[in-house]
Formats: C-alpha cells, structure tokens, sequence
C-alpha cells in the first residue's frame, strides 16, 4: 500500500494540530469541576435526595485523591488499545484476502 | 511525486497517536466521580433485586449466543472484542453539554446491538458495567442489574429495532444508524426515569416524579443523542466502507447492498 509523502506529511499536521487543540480546549475542564456535574449528581442523585435515598461509596473506593484519574488513565489506555487491535484485525482482513 | 511504503511503523505510530488521544481526552475530562449511571446506593434492596434478577437471564442467553455465533464463524469474536472496547469507553467517557452546563455519556449499545445483535450487546453492556462499577466508581454493583436494563436492553433493543425497521422501508445506512443511535440513548434515559421513579417514589405518585426526571434528562440528553445518532451513523459507515462483507455476515446490509 502506498500512498503520497506529502499525504502522510499532510495527515500528521492535522493530527498534531488536533492533538495540540485537544490540549488547549480539554484542561479548563476538570477546573470547571463544579461546574459541570454529570447527570448523576444534577439528575438524579438530586431528586434522590429529595426522597431521602443518599449515594454510597463503592465497593472498590478509587475516588481518593488522583487515584480515580489513574484509574480512567489505566481504563482509557486498556480500551483504545483493544479497540484499535481488534479494528485493525478486522481491516485488515480484507487487505490479507 | 515521491511516494513510499505505508509501514507497519506508520500504522503502530498513528495507533499509539490515537491511544493516547482517547487516553488523554478520559484522563482531562474526568474531574470527579462523576458518574452518569444510577449510582451505589440509591435504589432500594428489592428494587435493586428485581433489576438484577431481571438482567441475569438476558446475560445467560447472551453469553450462550456468543459460544454458539463464535463457534460457526470465527471473524465473530474480533467484532465482539472491538464492541466490548467501544461500549466500554462510550459508556464511561463524560461529554460536557453547554446548553445544560452539566456532563453526561452516550451509550454505545446502539452499534453494538445492530452490529453483533442485542443478545450479545447486552452480554457487552454488562461485562462494561461491572468493570466500570468495580473500579471506576461509576454505577455500583447493587444498582449493575438497573444500569444494565436501561442501557445494555433497551438501549440495544431499541438501537437494533430502529435500525431494521427504517431499513425495510429502504432508509440509506446512515440515516438509519442515526435513528438508532439517537433513539437507542433516549430509550435508556426513559428507562432510567422509570426505573429511578419507581425505587425511590415511596408513598407519592409515579408519574410526576417520572415525569420531573424525565424533564431533568432533557437538557443534557437532548443533544448527546444527537450526538450519539452521529457516532453510530459514522461508525457504520465507516465500517460499510472498510468491510461491507462482514455487515453482510453481520445480517447488516443484504448481499446485493454491499457493492
């Protein structure tokens, strides 16, 4: 397979310029933290409340400090990383035949 | 012009390039537990029983499905592990909603219950689930069987449906993979209001505490199911593309569709 230089020089910009995007909009964000609650907390732990039933922590507690952020690091890494094995079997099966 | 070999190097470096974008997207946005299933805690013991012995069943049949499907055809399960991974990460990835200034997550059962079936879907769902509420302080395990009707059966039910039905009246591709997608996550925060309603109403009504959740989802889910339409709506296409012969052994596509 091939494909031109400048494509490939082309396609690395964009994605250096997406990841260069991705870093500038994403950090305000965990900043904004009470800002933007998820719906579990503006929904429906809310209106729990209000009839008197409170979350529990979990089981496994890994909402300590930065260890939750680890945790999605180590889930976020894991997933894409099945994700992009198991798309590339399945592309390139196609190539192989 | 000058044009060399795409390598393996190239595809390893666009693959570590796209990990750690998915990773680093996870590891920005994620500020709190905050978690957008029903959380640990909060429906009552036998209303949590009730989902849970509700859901074990569809699990036992998904998984009997998967042996029997992987058994006759082995590009089966490379489709299931890549479904696994994507629901997995949907599911537990919080997107901000200005318009309602809050976050919430799409579902991802949509593709998996047109793709691999609702019956494996939610076998997919529930494997997502468990992990998540294990590790991730995401859902919990008392509230797993809850977590898992709204979105792993009705949301791929209602993914699934939506998709055959528009595409026996001859809907193009996309557009159906965006119903699904866009009613597959309605769907799940329908069933959310109702299971929510139903544990926590005590002695007043249903339907207006129904009703006032249901409202409260609107805002932030609104637009997410638009976005969750796109998502599915792309990612067929995209794999229409790339491999239309699997959708047809997916019963996806009819062989005549997939030039």
């Amino acid at each position: 397979m091939t494909i031109p230089s400048s494509k490939l020089k082309a396609q690395s910009f964009g994605m250096m310029l997406l990841l260069l995007t991705a870093f500038c909009i994403l950090p305000p964000l965990p900043l904004a933290g009470e800002k933007w609650p998820g719906v579990d907390e503006s929904v429906i732990q809310k209106v729990a409340k209000e009839h008197g039933k409170e979350a529990k922590t979990s089981l496994i507690n890994t909402d300590q400090g930065d260890l939750l952020l680890f945790v999605f690091l180590l889930a976020g890494a894991v997933g894409g990383f099945v994700a992009g094995y198991y798309w590339r079997v399945i592309t390139e099966k196609r190539v192989n035949k | 012009m000058q044009k060399h070999r795409l390598s393996q190097a190239h595809i390893r470096k666009a693959g570590v390039t796209l990990l750690l974008l998915t990773a680093d997207c996870l590891l920005l946005t994620v500020s709190d537990a905050h978690a957008m299933h029903i959380s640990e805690g909060i429906l009552p013991l036998p209303w949590a029983v009730f989902w849970s012995l509700l859901a074990v069943p569809l699990v036992a049949y998904g998984l009997y499905k998967l042996r029997k499907l992987s058994a006759t055809d082995l590009s089966f399960k490379p489709l299931v592990g890549l479904m696994a991974a994507v629901v997995f990460i949907i599911s537990c990835m919080p997107i901000p909603v200005p318009t309602a200034g809050s976050c919430s997550h799409p579902c991802g059962t949509a593709i998996s219950g047109i793709l691999v079936g609702p019956a494996i879907s939610i076998l997919v769902a529930a494997v997502a689930l468990l992990i998540q509420a294990l590790f991730l302080a995401h859902g919990g395990l008392s509230t797993w069987g809850a977590n898992l009707i709204s979105m792993g059966v009705m949301g791929s039910l209602a993914g699934f449906l939506t998709f055959k039905v528009l595409r026996s009246m001859k809907i193009n591709l996309a557009l159906s993979g965006f119903a699904a997608g866009l009613l597959a996550d309605w769907a799940t925060y329908f069933t959310t209001s109702i299971e929510l309603a139903s544990g926590i109403k005590g002695n007043s009504p249903f339907m207006p505490l129904f009703s006032k959740i249901l409202i409260a989802f609107i805002p932030t889910q609104l637009p997410l199911g638009i976005l969750e339409g796109a998502m599915t709506a792309g990612m067929i296409v995209l794999l229409y593309k790339k491999r239309p012969d699997l959708l047809v052994r997916m019963k996806v596509l009819k062989p005549e569709e997939a030039v």
